[in-house]
């Protein structure tokens, strides 16, 4: 590589660039989808900088994708989350990225997968379980454990119910009885999957961090082992490529390193 | 190859390079009161009786750095204004935090090195300001009290002395007196520095210990002592706009600081660390484990400057608590 073309590689890595928002999707009152035009290849549990100029950038994960797009599905708590539902179908949304380590899915292949996930932690699982839902050659059993604060903040509706037809799965809420949910948290429901009976399997986990911290603690009760467990962690992040120093944990940058880990990894790191 | 010669000789020399160079040096900036890295105009203007506060890296990595310009859609990098390279004085403690600094701006993850950092990096070359250490620095103890990466070194006393190593500087000096000189390193500080016995097995019981608690209160998270240091390299990104409903704007990168309490503050106020006690742990971690864990270096990240010891608005000396933890360490 010529100095000129280092250069240019480094530039391509922090400039956001211009993308269409090809369509938007009301999720709950706090969260919408939103598809916007992309040709590039990205790999599941990957995410993105989004960025609005002069308002600010957020990572994101990405929740779907498709030929010419990827779909980012997002819940409005602040500067940017809430420029971005300011914006609409033909508005421009700045990105760079994808960056981090994906789900290893080649090792999911062919397996039992038990996938648990929380709130908005959905979104970076979904790839994953549209990759098995539609390559049914390569699926195995899956498990899916879904969890929300209540009907309203449900996420995925029409995905649930599509997952449904293929997966063993449960959707519950903290609270509310509603059809088609069981109730309380989503550890409560873990000991249901028959473990011993699945053999060669593996674990995902997604979720907020107390959520994640129980329901690890739970499958190691449930005599899962920590190297089946994979997991995806959240931290405030300002650049992605290992500058910043907010997502570090000790010697370990989430942007890089993460945000997906194997949970023999993730339960030893401590802040 | 050794020289002696006059402050007026040494200005001259300074004078000519100004084409080629920004000369900077560590010199008295008035209106602040503090001692930083700035332009100079005569070899004289450098601060020999003191550290100064702030470290070298404002040079070519300031405290707030426009990264791209916005005009509607489109999207610039920002440009240097001046193509000329940088030739910075500076003492042993300041280049080796420089190295530091590369680590994580051009060697922290495969094929991502900071585009805005390397483009100045690749313009600096180093002036070596021999030094016999100040009241509050320990860079013998963290080993980073001599360095060979420099163009040339200088010795400021009533005379100058000068080692010229970088060949691209050899014909400055032709006709100059020629004498025996090599710069000499500081061989003891006044204060040491016991490196804490932080390792893979026991990080978890060292960051559990009750010590970090006694900074909860005591520090109050301004990280002041994170501004003033060499090595600390953390960051926000800030967007601006010039005026209010205006299309033009700008993104920037402005230092930021571990010891502050919004540093891992995520979606609804929650923290990953937060107390000072947890953010002190991280700091020292940082400086003693994770850096030379990390990039498999036997480096601290800490070069010993003694900055943060004299910034420290709460008077908490950085060397006591780094002192303390060793001995804890050797308890357990
Ligand atoms: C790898 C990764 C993937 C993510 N994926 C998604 C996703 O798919 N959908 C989604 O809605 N959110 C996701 N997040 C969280 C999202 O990045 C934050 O909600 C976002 O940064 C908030 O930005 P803001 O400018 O709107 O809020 P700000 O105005 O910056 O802040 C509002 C609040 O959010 C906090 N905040 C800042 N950064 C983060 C952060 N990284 N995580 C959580 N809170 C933060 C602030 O401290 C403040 O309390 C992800 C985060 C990471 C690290
Ligand atoms: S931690 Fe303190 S003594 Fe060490 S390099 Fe930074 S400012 Fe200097
Ligand atoms: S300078 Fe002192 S009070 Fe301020 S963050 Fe550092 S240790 Fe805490
Ligand atoms: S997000 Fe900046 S270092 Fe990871």
């Amino acid at each position: 590589m010529t100095e000129q073309e280092k250069f240019e590689n480094m530039i391509d890595k922090m400039k956001p660039e211009p993308h269409r928002i090809l369509e938007v999707v009301r999720q709950t009152a706090a969260e919408s989808t939103f598809r916007v035009a992309y040709d590039g290849e990205t790999f599941d549990g990957q995410f993105f900088m989004l960025s609005i100029p002069k308002v600010g950038e957020a990572p994101i994960s990405v929740s779907g994708k498709g030929d010419g797009f990827v779909e980012f599905t997002i819940r409005k708590v602040g500067r940017l989350t809430e420029g971005v539902f300011g914006l609409q179908q033909g508005s421009t949304l700045f990105m760079r990225g994808p960056y981090g380590n994906p789900w290893p899915v080649k090792d999911f292949e062919n397996k039992p997968l038990v996938v648990i996930c929380g709130g908005t932690g959905m979104a970076p699982v979904k790839t994953l379980l549209e990759h098995f839902y539609n390559h049914p050659e390569i699926a195995n059993e899956v498990y899916l454990i879904a969890g929300f604060r209540d009907a309203d903040c449900a996420l995925f509706n029409e995905e649930r119910a599509r997952f449904a037809e293929k997966f063993h799965t449960i959707y519950t809420l903290d609270t509310g009885a509603t059809e088609g949910f069981e109730g309380g948290l989503v550890t409560e429901h873990i000991r249901k999957i028959p473990f011993a009976e699945l053999g060669d399997y593996n674990v995902v986990i997604v979720g907020p961090p107390v959520m994640m911290r129980f329901a690890g603690e739970e499958c190691v009760k449930c005599k899962v082992p920590a190297e089946k467990i994979w997991v995806s962690f959240e931290r405030k992040m300002s650049c992605a490529i290992g500058k910043c120093g907010h997502c570090k944990i000790n010697e370990t940058y989430v942007c890089l390193e993460g945000p997906v880990f194997n949970y023999t990894i993730a339960s030893k790191m401590f802040d | 190859m050794g020289y002696k010669i006059s402050t007026e000789k040494m200005d001259e020399i300074l004078k000519g390079l100004s084409g080629q160079y920004k000369v900077y040096g560590p010199k008295w900036d008035r209106p602040h009161k503090n001692v930083r890295f700035a332009e100079l105009k005569s070899v004289r203007e450098i601060v020999m009786d003191r550290q100064s506060n702030f470290s070298i890296k404002e040079v070519f990595y300031p405290i707030s750095q426009v990264m791209f310009y916005f005009k509607g859609e489109d999207v610039e990098p920002s440009e240097v204004a001046d193509d000329r390279d940088l030739l910075i004085f500076a003492r042993a403690c300041d280049i080796n935090s420089i190295q530091r600094l590369d680590k994580i701006f051009l060697d922290n993850g495969e094929n991502n090195n900071d585009y805005f950092y390397a483009r100045m990096r690749k313009k600096v070359k180093f002036a070596l300001i021999e030094c016999g250490g100040f009241e509050n620095c320990f860079c013998v103890s963290t080993g980073s009290n001599a360095t060979d990466d420099y163009a040339f070194a200088v010795k400021i006393a009533d005379d100058i002395f000068v080692e010229v190593k970088d060949d691209a500087f050899a014909g400055l000096f032709s006709g100059c007196e020629a004498v025996d000189y090599q710069p000499e390193f500081v061989k003891e500080n006044a204060k040491k520095v016991h490196v804490p016995e932080i390792k893979k097995e026991n990080l978890k019981t060292v960051s559990e210990l009750e010590y970090w608690k006694k900074f909860d209160d005591k520090c109050i998270g301004c990280g002041g002592c994170n501004t003033v240091c060499g090595t600390c390299s953390c960051f926000d990104t800030v967007d601006v706009v010039y005026t209010e409903g205006s299309s033009d704007g700008e993104r920037k990168r402005v230092w930021s600081s571990c010891m502050l309490d919004s540093f891992t503050e995520t979606a609804g106020g929650a923290k990953s660390r937060a107390t000072h006690g947890a953010n002190m742990r991280f700091k020292v971690f940082h400086k003693f484990y994770d850096f030379k864990s990390r990039f498999g270096t036997d480096w601290n990240m800490c070069v010993g400057c003694g900055r943060c010891e004299m910034r420290c608005p709460q008077e908490i000396s950085f060397i006591d608590t780094v002192n303390e933890l060793a001995e804890e360490c050797k308890n357990i």
